[in-house]
């Protein structure tokens, strides 16, 4: 019987199956960053040890200070880290705290660190986990009853998604990029599009993208209602996993990836949805609401309640009302009085340097902050100056953490203000009360501040690799 | 965690699609032990400055009818925690996030997917009505009338025992074991280097 890669990987991970049809899966990485202390508590009160602390990680970065690392001024902040610390310590898990010059955020770190490979199942109580399927992995967000059930016993409960398979064929327009193709499924499909399903990426698009940009793809997964985004392992994938810290080497990896090449749909596999778009259709996106499916290329014009139908006419009311826009207006000029560029989605090397080539020689016309993914993509980017385009840009260039994609450490968005964000969500208050966010790729963030507006980054690229 | 068949209480209508966990408890409330109790974080940004916000002209009510992919978003089980220690018991809805599904089932809280939830809306208004919940037949009576609520066997099972993971995982402690041998032989290069 033909198979898809969902069924591969959840039965390479199933231990037993409960006669109401739920899974009992093998964990094989477990990343734990400053939430885990509910998870810690529960053990804690049962007097529980960790089950395989050398499958389990921990990550400081919800809560991690982006300047002035060494002086936490808010007690509440360095408790969180404090606790961290101590719970990690206590249970013998390797942490990769704020003075390890590896840390970063935790979906960025675990490639980075060669933690994540294909064919594992990786769990983290964060829901953009779907991250690290982009290297066939079955990764997937979970509570905190989850995370706690995971440290005791390195496995977890759950019940197999259907199988979906959305599918981009064709070829990226220039400016164009991973974000724009998240962001154009889910306003297709909308925010509960693929809830239930487990994603597959396939298509000559997706082949095509560097592993950031299959990374991006699938951390988006979640927005668009799926937990878990996956793209079956190829040349890609394996050149970027060799020599990774704690990635197999010499036999090991030959022998890996061996069993890696079977990671793939067959092609006669059946999907319970199939959804295709066209490369060529996508253009620059950007949201105008408060959900993520609430995003139109930059050309496109502020909706009109009034033209759409029944619930989404009154979402989209009081999304434009959140979000101080008028119907009718081109997105395009829309001013901004901030960026972020920053987060798991987009704070790679790739995407600073896409970002760079905009800002290179330009001034910023408002203030931003640039927060790259892990402490090592920022090392990297300094060896290439990339942080000189930054500065000279007039923007902010800080330490790595979550940082103003959650707000929890302290980054935030003042209430009214209008910030262009490489993140994920642009959920009301989700960057800080009465925030307005606006996603959009990272090139179109160095385009906003370059123009101080929602603008198109195409003309801006013009005569630029 | 106590189980649970039956449960009476009053329901009350927030006709918004797509609530986030992050409206449902903003970040900046998330490093509280639970013991602290969650409750007054329940809708924090919503509530301010809405003095007709539902859950505050109705205090009291139990079950949650509101619009669907609730509980979409980030995966804070502190949303959960949110609405149980408000006394919320059901939550009823046309569609769940996945995530949130989960976790409030790990709590004992019901995410009840109700088909005719529009239905409901539109009888409540910004009113209340007796509601109860019967995890056995599977329905939601609110203002008299039944509705089917979707219920996976799992979770009914689940609600109604109480159930702990951790305690029902570890009866399969003999077969977690086999595996992880099984795994390690089938699959040597999932261990990290250097572990
Ligand atoms: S960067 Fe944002 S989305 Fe990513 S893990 Fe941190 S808070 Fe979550």
């Amino acid at each position: 019987m033909s198979r898809t890669l969902l069924d591969r990987l959840w039965d390479a991970h199933e231990i037993v199956r409960s006669p109401e049809g739920a899974s009992l899966l093998w964990v094989d990485r477990h990343l734990v960053h400053e939430g885990s202390h509910h998870a810690f508590a529960k053990l804690a009160e049962r007097g529980l040890p960790v089950a395989e602390p050398a499958l389990t990680f921990g990550v400081a970065d919800h809560y991690a200070p982006t300047r002035g690392r060494d002086r936490i001024g808010d007690p509440a902040i360095a408790k969180m880290l404090d606790r961290l610390t101590e719970n990690t310590r206590a249970h013998g898990v390797r942490l990769f705290g704020l003075d390890d010059p590896r840390q970063g955020i935790v979906h960025v770190l675990g490639p980075e660190q060669g933690l994540t490979l294909p064919g594992l199942l990786v769990t983290c109580g964060d829901s953009h986990t779907s991250t690290h399927g982009a290297f066939g992995a079955l990764a997937f967000g979970v509570g905190a009853t989850q995370v706690a059930h995971v440290l005791a016993t390195q496995t977890v409960w759950q019940t197999k998604p259907r199988a979906m398979r959305i599918t981009i064929e064709g070829t990226l327009g220039p400016a164009v990029t991973a974000k724009d193709v998240a962001l154009h499924w889910i306003a297709a499909l909308g925010t509960g599009g693929a809830t239930g399903h487990a994603v597959e990426y396939a298509g000559s698009a997706v082949r095509a993208l560097s592993m950031e940009g299959r990374m991006t793809l699938c951390n988006l997964s979640i927005e668009g209602g799926a937990r878990f985004g996956m793209i079956a392992p190829d040349e890609t994938t394996l050149a970027y996993v060799a020599g990774r810290p704690f990635a197999p080497e010499g036999a090991a990896l030959d022998r890996a990836a061996e069993d890696w090449a079977a990671l793939r749909s067959d092609p006669d596999a059946r999907f319970d949805r199939d959804a295709r778009f066209d490369a060529a259709d996508i253009a620059p996106t950007v949201t105008w609401g408060t959900t993520p499916e609430q995003a139109l290329p930059i050309t496109g014009t502020v909706p009109d309640p009034a033209r759409l139908d029944g619930a989404r006419a009154e979402a989209a009311r009081a999304a434009l009302d959140y979000m101080g826009l008028v119907p009718g207006r081109p997105l395009d000029g829309t001013p901004v009085d901030q960026v972020f560029l920053g987060s798991c989605t987009n704070a790679r090397i790739e995407d600073l340097r896409a970002a760079a080539r905009v800002l290179e020689g330009r001034r910023a016309k408002v203030p931003g902050t640039v927060s790259p993914g892990s402490m090592l993509v920022r090392a990297q980017a300094e060896a290439e100056g990339l942080d000189r385009v930054f500065r000279a840009a007039g923007l902010d260039w800080v330490a790595s953490g979550c940082s103003m994609c959650v707000g929890m450490n302290g980054d935030t968005v003042a209430p009214g203000k209008r910030c262009a964000s490489s993140t994920n969500r642009n959920f009301r208050g989700r960057q800080g009360r009465g925030a307005r966010t606006h996603l959009m790729s990272p090139v179109m963030v160095a385009a906003a501040a370059v123009t101080g507006t929602l603008t198109d980054v195409r003309p801006l690229l013009e005569g630029r690799a | 965690m106590a189980g649970w068949v039956e449960h009476e209480g009053r329901a009350v209508a927030l006709p918004r699609s797509d609530i986030d966990t992050d409206q449902i408890i903003p970040a900046r409330f998330m490093s509280a032990s639970r013991s602290e109790g969650y409750g007054g974080f329940l809708f924090a940004d919503l509530r301010e400055g809405d003095a007709a916000f539902p859950l505050d002209r109705h205090p009291g009510a139990s079950v949650l009818v509101t619009g669907p992919n609730f509980g979409c978003g980030s995966s804070r089980e502190a949303a959960v925690y949110a609405l149980v220690d408000a006394g919320i018991r059901v939550v009823v809805a046309e569609s769940f996030a996945d995530i949130f599904a989960g976790n409030a089932v790990n709590n004992g809280l019901l995410p009840a997917r109700v088909a005719e939830t529009g239905a409901i809306l539109d009888a409540l208004g910004t009113g209340t009505a007796p509601a109860r919940v019967d995890l056995e037949r599977g329905t939601l009576t609110v203002g008299g009338r039944d509705h089917p609520v979707e219920l996976p066997d799992i979770w009914r099972r689940k609600l109604i025992n109480g159930w702990d993971d951790i305690d029902l995982t570890r009866a399969h402690a003999d077969d977690i074991a086999a595996f992880r041998e099984t795994r390690a032989a089938r699959a040597p290069w999932a261990m990290p280097r250097g572990a």
